[in-house]
């Protein structure tokens, strides 16, 4: 899960990491007040949840409130990759003398969490990591005990003089303490700044969550931004199926993540294209088939329908009564085409003897017919 | 022979009075596995498939001299559970359980690698050498008794494959189900050397996904250590940036994790990397014609 700037600063607060003093507008007018309220040069930033803000228009450095009213103006409303701008952080300015990155994330390679430390921080550090690897500091711990030694030598690289490494390894040391305690899965602050009156400041953060530790993280969840999620998404959530937009026209219906990434690839593959991917999950009743109806055909313009399912735990005959119902309790105007296999598979293909739906055999058969019934044309995919 | 597992393994079933862990527990009976209890705290002294109910994996151990154990808790209280198992002296843990945080399976990982236990899972669907046993969730009835090792992310996906292999008369030595999650107990390098040593295995399949860099290192590894043949599917195309396809582990970020990334690697380790599912069966089939 992805939470603001502002909602990652206010954790930093919290955790005793310095941050510049800030306040959030939803409103041109509540950013002039706050700007009038900080006094001299404020920075005006968009809150979204896509990186990329400042190179988008999203953040605007200005000296005055009525120049915050007017960047606030500007700003808020502004679409920025897809992500509608509600509200601004308007943060006091803040003077620039060094700027450095510090990011702690999962490494899943050695199974560690891993530190990522540069002395050349800021918006260019994907190309620093790319060009100059030399400038990355790398270190890890395999447990959740703050890797004391490294972190000291690599504050010390970011910052030679003590008086600033000192404020810098406690940073790293709350940083890490976050992550841990709030289950993070990435925890940033680029650029860590040297300000021109010797403070270490966290001048921009990002902090994402391990979704599958929500359940003990309440105050995390609270933090959810509604508006910067699929609605689809987050209905499916809460009703166990897990669900991701596309932009095609053929809606998928599959039981197991893996089966379903795949039934995309193939529908793709032979010449069509995926409206999204939906994963019924396991124990199928047969409410999950007609909730997952409903998701695919209020999602855009669905042409047909695909539902491939391998029978293990779950079982073919409740999803086939999954989908007899749902014809009764919605209007399917689309064709569906049905590939049932696995458990209980005969007894389901039996059920839906009689009905409109178009059965296929295999897979493959079943992609084909469904790029035919949504009116495309079948690509044959063999190398 | 097969890897990990036969018909002779003794098999705790940890959660045994839950829905799915009675479920499976008779499933597994059925399929020729040794069973020879199940544990819930609370519940010790009961019997339930013909087998005893104990209150601990320590307890189970004591009286059954079980060597291997199947997770079905939920999330909250899987890595105890593990640890449990870990405990009590089970050289084979398969966790089926999903939703497992990272975090906690970060301390449980370290901890079995340290005493040399082999953790299946978590998010999982198990393992199953065919014809002679299964722990997990898979139908047994798809499978054939063969030459072929599969290792695999997936469920659903690995069945589809194991069906597609079966239907062309290829049988399977063991297929293990490794799971979804960023962090699981056991990978395709821990895997593919004992499938190198097994001589009933002739080649391995596996099945990648979008995510991480498991499959980079997995090429670069069969390159250096492994001189069977194995054949190669990759799943997430079509997936797109940032979004996270169901399992915890699939999702592309900064550009890494691609399919394209996972395929080239295989390419460049002599591993043919087949464009769908039936062709990854053919593929397979013409490669163990050739062999012989």
């Amino acid at each position: 899960m992805k939470i603001h700037e502002y909602q990652a600063k206010q954790l930093f607060k919290d955790a005793g990491i310095p941050v510049p003093a800030g306040a959030l507008a939803e409103t041109p007018e509540a950013a002039a007040t706050i700007a009038s309220e900080l006094g001299g040069v404020v920075a005006v930033k968009a809150q979204v949840h896509v990186g990329g803000r400042g190179k988008a228009g999203g953040i605007k450095v200005v000296r005055s409130p009525e120049e915050a009213r007017a960047a606030a103006q500007a700003i808020i409303g502004m679409d920025i990759k897809g992500s509608k701008v509600n509200k601004v952080w308007v943060e006091k300015g803040s003077s620039i003398a060094r700027e450095a990155y510090l990011g702690i994330t999962l490494d899943r390679s050695n199974r560690s969490i891993l530190f990522i430390a540069s002395a050349a921080g800021g918006i260019d550090i994907e190309e620093v990591a790319a060009h100059t690897p030399e400038k990355i500091i790398r270190f890890h711990t395999f447990d959740t005990t703050f890797p004391e030694a490294e972190a000291r030598a690599a504050a010390g690289k970011l910052f030679e003089d003590e008086a600033h490494a000192g404020p810098a390894l406690e940073i790293m040391r709350k940083l890490f303490d976050l992550f841990v305690v709030k289950d993070a899965s990435l925890a940033e602050i680029n650029p860590l700044v040297l300000t021109g009156e010797g403070q270490v400041v966290a001048l921009d953060g990002k902090l994402n969550f391990d979704d599958n530790a929500l359940f003990r993280q309440p105050d995390i969840e609270a933090l959810r931004d509604m508006a910067e999620e699929n609605p689809n998404e987050i209905e499916a959530k809460a009703k166990g199926l897990s669900f991701v937009q596309l932009e095609g026209d053929i809606g998928c219906m599959v039981n197991g993540a893996g089966l379903a990434m795949a039934t995309m690839d193939m529908v793709k593959l032979y010449g069509g294209q995926p409206a999204n991917f939906l994963d019924v999950g396991g124990s199928s009743n047969p409410e999950k088939v007609i909730n997952a109806f409903k998701l695919i055909l209020s999602s855009g313009t669905i042409k047909a329908v695909l539902i491939n399912i391998f029978g293990g735990i779950t079982r073919c005959d409740d999803i086939a009564r999954g989908i007899l119902e749902s014809f009764k309790q919605i209007d399917i105007s689309v064709p569906v085409v049905v590939r049932l296999t696995g458990t209980n598979a005969e007894e389901g293909l039996r059920l839906l003897e009689g009905s409109n739906l178009i059965p296929a055999q295999t897979f493959a058969e079943a992609v084909r017919k469904v790029i035919l019934a949504a009116g495309g044309t079948v690509v044959e995919a063999h190398s | 022979m097969s890897i990990l597992l036969d018909q002779s393994t003794k098999v705790l079933v940890q959660g045994i009075t839950g829905r799915d862990g009675s479920f499976h527990a008779r499933q597994m009976i059925d399929y020729g596995t040794t069973v020879v209890g199940g544990v819930t705290p609370g519940k010790g002294g009961q019997t339930l498939h013909g087998v005893p109910v104990f209150n601990s994996v320590k307890d189970g151990v004591a009286a059954t001299g079980a060597e291997a154990s199947v997770i079905y808790v939920p999330a909250k209280f899987a890595p105890a559970a593990i640890m449990e198992a870990a405990d009590a002296g089970l050289r084979l843990i398969v966790a089926i359980t999903e939703g497992i945080p990272t975090l906690d399976m970060l301390k449980v990982y370290h901890e079995v690698r340290r005493r040399g236990i082999t953790l299946i899972g978590p998010n999982c669907p198990g393992l199953i050498s065919p014809g002679k046993a299964k722990i997990g969730i898979m139908p047994g009835s798809i499978h054939r008794p063969g030459r072929v090792g599969v290792i695999s992310r997936s469920g659903t996906l690995t069945y589809e494959i194991v069906y597609a292999l079966t239907n062309l008369g290829i049988g399977q030595s063991t297929c293990v189900g490794i799971g979804g999650d960023p962090i699981v107990g056991t990978g395709p390098m821990d895997l593919l050397p004992l499938f190198e040593q097994d001589p009933d295995t002739d080649a391995v399949v596996l099945v990648g996904e979008i995510g991480g860099d498991e499959e980079e290192r997995t090429a670069e590894f069969i390159r250096q250590h492994i001189k069977k043949p194995v054949y190669a599917f990759i799943v997430g195309h079509t997936a797109p940036e940032g979004k996270r396809m169901g399992h915890a582990g699939a999702i592309v970020s900064g550009g890494s994790g691609t399919a394209g990334s996972k395929i080239k690697a295989f390419a460049h380790a002599g591993v043919p990397v087949a464009n769908t599912i039936d062709e990854l069966a053919e593929i397979t089939r013409i490669g163990l014609a050739g062999l012989r």
